[in-house]
């Protein structure tokens, strides 16, 4: 399924909601673009809601860490929300689980951002 | 190869779409053979994650090159070769992504990922210099002691 990514703003925090899968190619690209986007706006606090993801390869998850990187080096913060199991079991065997912010209740997800 | 093993080869080129077909061919033949969804799902991804690396690292992406996937089903287990036309690499030289230091590396979790999803995974020297991954799964039901030993990599000379 081709990755989607609808922004909306709540407050001072981005959230883009992303369905599909986030994989080499078109998938990746387009997280990239979104992010970067949304950085070059102004907006540095983001939150990914991953709740329609189903399947991230490795391409993926370094598109996502690399969005949770560059957020961080201008000042801000990425998180996630929503994951599914395969996302989740996914980042616990990368260990990513430990760098990620994870959340699976938006309004605690947004209350915190600092 | 015995006469027991069915064979299926397909020659790739090195384009980002040969990562889908790839992975959804051999998701059909791991259905077909009667794996769940959870092993079609490992092997669907490291399948991709092969053909990735076939396609970025060892082809470096020049489309004159081409990716040799190759799949063996035994009656014991499904055995899958990937092959490129590149330098090769050597597994001890490739960084631990679990590694602090390599936590926030935007690369390097495909060789993991495939080790971690399958029951069996070597590189070798392929047959023209480049690397050729093989990485098998045990077939649905057989157990996983009485096959200790017998590695994937024995199904074919480098």
């Amino acid at each position: 399924m081709q990755l989607k990514a609808t922004s909306r703003v709540v407050g001072s925090i981005a959230v883009v909601d992303i369905s599909g899968r986030i994989t080499l190619g078109d998938g990746s690209a387009l997280l990239r673009k979104t992010v970067r986007g949304l950085l070059d706006e102004g907006r540095s606090h983001i939150l990914l809601n991953l709740g329609d993801v189903d399947y991230i390869d490795s391409s993926g998850i370094g598109e996502l860490v690399s969005g949770f990187s560059t957020a961080k080096n201008r000042g801000g913060e990425l998180k996630l929300l929503n994951l599914s199991r395969r996302v989740h079991d996914l980042l616990q065997l990368t260990k990513l689980y430990t760098v990620f912010d994870v959340y699976s209740d938006e309004a605690t997800a947004l209350r915190s951002f600092g | 190869m015995t006469a027991e093993t069915k064979h299926l080869e397909i020659t790739l080129d090195t384009q980002v779409e040969s990562v889908n077909l790839a992975e959804e061919m051999c998701l059909r033949v791991a259905e077909a053979i009667g794996f769940g969804e959870d092993d079609c799902y490992r092997i669907g991804m490291s399948v991709r994650e092969g053909v990735i690396n076939a396609f970025h690292y060892g082809n470096r992406e020049r489309p004159e090159k081409k990716i040799h996937l190759a799949l063996d089903l035994t009656p014991e287990k499904l055995v899958i070769h990937v092959r490129d036309e590149g330098q090769g690499f050597n597994l001890q030289d490739v960084p631990d992504p679990l590694a602090e230091e390599n936590l926030l590396s935007t690369s390097g979790r495909g060789i993991f990922l495939m080790r971690a999803f399958m029951d069996e995974f070597d590189v070798l020297r392929g047959r023209n210099g480049g690397a050729e991954i093989v990485m098998s799964k045990r077939l649905p039901g057989r157990a996983q002691s009485s096959h200790n030993g017998e590695g994937a990599s024995r199904k074919r000379g480098s």
